[in-house]
């Protein structure tokens, strides 16, 4: 499965949509980018006068990439496809180093841990444009099958 | 290794991952994974991992569908360990 394969099978769209590029993949890493346009409608509200980008974004962008792209390239190499797939977070542990404002680019660069029994576990790490590391933690998620009720 | 040797074994394993820990007052066969212990489907993926380290066994997809209860476990536990 080549990389622009992966962005369109990805289940999301515009405005929950937090990723532009596939930068490589294989199957025990990815790296992928987004750029935070500073015309997203949460940096409104997130802060009132200081817009800087929220943690629960930047953990869902780092999740979209390091879980999700990584998961439907996986599940490609086992002749599953993403169309008869959906996915759920089941867990997240991040850390938060440095802001990101709007208008910056991100690149989130993840490796697997495990992918067993349907659950993948990647250690996950996001950096800015000055290469400074951002944020970093651990994310899971399971891959189910469409016609599974997942629990 | 003996059964019981085996359930207290795999109880301090199953810990951190239970909701309703009053489940864990009477760990037995017949204890339920889901619903006695309320182990989501995702930590229970954990626990998997976890069993194969403390056994070293290594336990396949129909072996894990196959595991809803203690029982289901330590018989799964026994048949990896005599095989391997």
């Amino acid at each position: 499965m080549d990389k622009t394969t992966i962005l369109d099978q990805l289940p999301y769209s515009p405005p929950f949509l937090f990723v532009d590029e596939i930068y490589s993949v294989n199957d025990n890493s990815i790296s992928g980018g987004y750029f935070f346009d500073s015309d997203l409608d949460f940096y409104r509200g997130h802060f009132k006068k200081a817009p800087v980008t929220p943690g629960v974004i930047l953990t869902e962008c780092m999740a979209q990439i390091g879980v999700v792209c990584l998961g439907i390239y996986l599940n490609s190499l086992e002749n599953m496809a993403a169309e008869n797939s959906h996915f759920a977070l089941s867990s997240t542990d991040i850390e938060f180093l440095k802001p990101v404002f709007p208008g910056e680019k991100v690149r989130v660069e993840a490796e697997k841990q495990y992918f067993r029994f349907h659950k993948l576990k990647s250690k996950v790490e996001m950096f800015n444009e000055k290469g400074e590391l951002v944020c970093r933690g651990i994310i899971a998620g399971m891959i189910l099958k469409s016609n599974n009720s997942g629990k | 290794m003996s059964d019981n040797e085996i359930i207290s074994r795999l109880k301090k394993i199953v810990e951190p991952y239970v909701q309703r820990t009053e489940g864990m007052e009477n760990f037995e066969e017949e204890t339920d994974f889901l619903n006695d212990l309320q182990i989501n489907s995702a930590n229970l993926v954990d626990v998997v991992l976890d069993v194969e380290d403390e056994f070293d066994i290594e336990i396949d997809n129909d072996s894990m569908e196959g595991m809803l209860t203690v029982g289901d476990a330590k018989s799964i536990i026994k048949r990896k360990m005599a095989a391997g």
